[in-house]
């Protein structure tokens, strides 16, 4: 109990990309929790990464940790210029009303 | 070990009650806020367990730039009003059984994944983490040479997403006069100036 291994901080990651995948299911209100879900499961695997990288003491994890980052930088940035003008141009980011795809 | 099983537990729940808030809060902006949480108690676990500089950079990218940004995004739309407006309770059952059973099945794998986890017994612990060399220094040895292309390459992503957020919302304005250095570059003398020979007493039409 008071010793803390790998297995404390995976299941930590696990619980943490659950309630992201969760999130993803039973938001309906605005689409930018949505995305914050995403932040939370790319988190997780960020802890995963990180955690086997100390446990096996090879830095490549972390290095692959940073790119993970970049990218979800990238991916919140623009996501949240389509989430701006796509409230521009519909005047709303309701998830349901959002079907215009659907043909 | 016992400060820091109690510094891990304590971490912990904060990063996943502040985890939960952020999928059930009815205000975007509190969600924002428990955003800010997770990073930061998971950047304190991350330093915990000897991965500084990654804690570092977490704080510095995630609660000073992407969750600044969600900040003011949520604020530029005006999101709580909206919700408020056209709330519907059509369907929320239905999303959050479906959710709570994908969510539960998956958490259930992952749990089966680590612990059917057989640990070889030459791997060091978390414990026994070496301080020879700081984990800074030892990233950068081995990002700027062995990584150097993947690190380029992740920069380069960083300005397609720059180039691509920045045409996503630009709009150009109507009546305000702007410099059109083509236009400037382009012009001659051929075309802007012109010698004319005056009679005397006639004048001169400036539309010739």
């Amino acid at each position: 109990m008071t010793e803390i291994g790998l297995g404390h901080y995976l299941t930590l990651a696990s619980i943490i990309f659950a309630i992201g995948v969760v999130g993803i299911f039973l938001n309906r209100k605005n689409i930018i929790i949505i995305l914050m879900s995403i932040e939370l499961i790319l988190l997780a695997v960020n802890i995963n990464l990180v955690s086997f990288s100390i446990y096996l003491q090879d830095l490549v994890g972390q290095v692959f940790t940073m790119f993970v980052l970049t990218v979800a930088a990238a991916e919140a940035a623009v996501g949240l210029a389509i989430i701006v003008i796509y409230y521009k141009n519909k005047g709303s980011i309701h998830v349901e009303q959002i079907s215009s795809l659907k043909g | 070990m016992l400060t820091h099983s109690l510094f891990f537990y304590f971490f912990s729940a904060i990063t996943v009650f502040s985890a939960i808030m952020v999928t059930i809060s009815r205000n975007t902006v509190n969600s924002v806020f428990f955003l800010i949480l997770v990073f930061v108690s998971v950047s304190i676990l991350f330093i915990m367990i000897g991965a500084e500089f990654l804690g570092m950079i977490m704080l510095i990218v995630y609660v000073g730039a992407v969750a600044v940004l969600f900040l003011f995004v949520v604020m530029m739309l005006n999101v709580t009003e909206q919700i408020t407006k056209r709330s519907s309770r059509r369907g929320l059952i239905n999303n959050i059984s479906v959710g709570s059973i994908v969510g539960a099945i998956i958490f259930l794998e992952l749990l089966v994944v680590i612990g059917g986890w057989k640990y070889k017994a030459n791997f060091t612990p978390l414990s026994s983490a070496n301080f020879d060399i700081s984990n800074t220094r030892a990233l950068g040895n081995i990002l700027y040479t062995d990584y150097i292309h993947l690190f380029q390459i992740s920069g380069m992503i960083l300005l397609v997403a720059m180039i691509g957020a920045i045409t996503l919302t630009f709009r150009k304005r109507e009546n305000v006069k702007r410099q059109s250095y083509f236009k400037q570059i382009i012009r001659e003398k051929q075309s802007a100036v012109s010698l004319v020979d005056v009679e005397r007493g006639k004048g001169v039409k400036l539309d010739d």
